[in-house]
């Protein structure tokens, strides 16, 4: 497998330390005052704002409050991880971002539009715990997916697919069916696919959640060094903690059932990010902050 | 992990224009499972044939397979003459029942009430008696081609309908929410998705519809006409020309095979994801 050798993969920093965004829902948006030189994906308005956003659903016995009160906002090109008890509404929250659900109470706005016009725009992916692979396409068809269902020619199509299969490793698999490839490679062809319609705003919904730890680790400096390229925002759905503070600019706790924000971690370590940061000290406080609001967010 | 150690040979293979590492072991295999299949058709053929010797069974009761044989290669010209319109007719019943039924299915799929409304409608035909019906359709459709193949088409039409409303649906729940978010259009899900991913049971449907047709004209021909084999079937049945009725069998389920083998080849063909997997991961 073209393995990248750790820590040479995320490329040089344009700017020294990447500052967190204050945390809460009042965080600066552009621009945010600390004078350091942002990404150009910085510019422009947020990636995602929730604003007091409720949600229910109908259960057994009544209606089952899912989200309360929430409200974040994920800056442009900004990595910003959820975390919470299972059940706490983490996937409610992406899916209101991408439109596929409507929020009962509060508004939730997508690059400053309503989130399905964004969607429909072609300006945010999203990729599932599951790469949702199509078994009869090879890896490049099912990188284009995105761009035949945009109508896009045939030509912008295989170019930008193999772009995208060269970002995240895997030239030289393009004709590969997913059943030839391991679960890793198969994720990745599923971010290469999220990355095709070059979105603004990236959403994962526990996208390692079922590969090896090892494998985790190294696709997650993976997605690191291509989220430096791209510049897009990314809201990170994960069950790890450890995973949450070695990727994020921001770590958002939430409560159990019905969802809301408990904390928001700020993660200053430096970045381009090691694997050997993984293991620092200063990761671990980090880590035992986000341990501990998670705790008592858990009850 | 299987599936990764496989990731290696195949792209070291890919300049030599290998498909794929596990679709070479598939090829391999195959010729085994043709040989065992042929060797089972062997031994029964060989059983009858000494049954029939050892046991002096008479001719009107039951022919030895050779005296089959020698009967079907006299009797060719014949057969050959009736066998091109049940051919027709079961071609024909064949591409209408399935398709109409494919049709159905996907109408299914987008719009329940149609389920709702037509499905207990396709029920009820199904459960008429094809003996009853078929007089019938003679009536109704004439003489020709046309009340066979009508026969033919019902006879396939019901377990296709019952497959393709099962594979338009059996998508996987996070591909249709991906093509969601990917603002993709009803005829888009349909057209990447929903269809290929139900050919394995469109393939299912067509290996039973592929034998049943065939007999489906045969019963048509059977109940009224005056060529096809089956009007040969009544014919040497009445003449008591056992030997042919036999040779005439034969030929029918022969077509019949043909038809299921050949459904077989078109899935090898256009499903090769199947065959090329092996167990998914």
């Amino acid at each position: 497998m073209a393995t990248p050798s750790p820590g040479a993969d995320e490329g040089v920093p344009s700017g020294g330390v990447r500052s967190p965004l204050a945390a809460g829902e009042e965080a600066p948006l552009a621009g945010h005052g600390c004078g350091e030189p942002a990404r150009e994906a910085t510019a422009g308005p947020p990636a995602v704002v929730f604003d007091s956003c409720g949600m229910a659903f109908d259960g057994p016995s009544g209606p089952v409050e899912a989200l309360r009160e929430v409200s974040l906002t994920v800056g442009a090109g900004e990595f910003v991880s959820l975390i919470g008890p299972s059940g706490c509404g983490k996937s409610t929250l992406l899916r209101l971002a991408a439109g596929l659900l409507a929020p009962a109470r509060g508004t939730v706005a997508v690059l400053g539009q309503p989130p399905a016009a964004a969607r429909r725009a072609r300006r945010l992916s999203m990729v599932f715990q599951d790469p949702a692979l199509l078994p009869w396409r090879t890896a490049q068809a099912n990188v284009e997916l995105p761009l035949e269902l945009a109508g896009r020619p045939a030509r912008e199509r295989r170019r930008a697919a193999a772009a995208a299969l060269d970002l995240v490793g895997l030239a030289g698999f393009e004709d590969a069916r997913p059943a030839q490839l391991s679960g890793g490679m198969r994720q990745r062809v599923a971010i290469a696919r999220a990355l095709t319609l070059e979105p603004a705003l990236l959403l994962m919904d526990e996208p390692f959640a079922a590969v090896d730890e090892l494998t985790r680790e190294r696709l997650n400096l993976e997605l690191l060094r291509i989220w430096r390229r791209t510049g897009a925002a990314v809201l990170f759905v994960t069950h790890s903690i450890e995973e949450a503070v070695f990727l994020s600019d921001r770590v958002v706790v939430l409560t159990a059932r019905p969802g809301s924000v408990a904390a928001v971690v700020p993660i200053d370590l430096p970045r381009p990010r090691t694997p050997e940061q993984r293991r620092s000290e200063a990761a671990f406080r980090l880590a035992a902050r986000v341990r501990l609001a998670l705790e008592e967010a858990s009850g | 992990m299987k599936a990764h150690a496989l990731a290696r040979p195949l792209r070291a293979r890919r300049p030599a224009g290998e498909p794929g590492a596990a679709g070479s072991t598939a090829g391999r295999r195959w010729p085994l499972r043709w040989l065992l299949g042929m060797l089972g058709l062997a031994l029964v053929l060989a059983l009858w044939e000494g049954a029939v010797a050892v046991l002096r069974v008479p001719l009107y009761v039951l022919p030895a397979p050779s005296v089959i044989a020698a009967q079907v290669v006299r009797d060719w010209p014949l057969l050959a003459r009736h066998a091109r319109p049940t051919l027709i007719e079961a071609f024909g019943g064949f591409a209408l029942g399935n398709g109409v039924a494919i049709v159905l299915a996907a109408l299914f799929v987008h719009w329940p009430a149609v389920q709702r409304s037509v499905f207990p409608i396709a029920i009820a035909l199904r459960t008429v008696p094809l003996v009853a019906i078929t007089p019938l359709l003679l009536v109704w459709l004439g003489n020709g081609y046309a009340p066979k193949i009508a026969i033919a088409a019902l006879i396939s039409f019901f377990p296709t309908l019952v497959n393709m409303t099962r594979g338009f649906s059996a998508v996987d729940p996070q591909t249709l929410e991906l093509l969601h978010t990917l603002s993709a259009s009803r005829w888009q899900v349909f057209t990447k998705v929903r269809w290929p991913s139900s050919l394995p049971y469109l393939f299912a449907a067509l290996k039973i519809a592929a034998t049943s047709c065939v007999l489906g004209a045969v019963i048509a021909e059977w109940i009224g006409s005056d060529r096809g084999l089956g009007y040969l079937v009544i014919a040497a049945t009445f003449e008591l020309r056992v030997a042919r009725l036999w040779a005439t069998i034969a030929v029918t389920s022969g077509i019949a095979l043909g038809a299921f083998l050949l459904v077989v080849a078109a899935e090898r063909v256009c499903v090769p994801w199947r065959s090329e997997t092996g167990p998914a991961s």
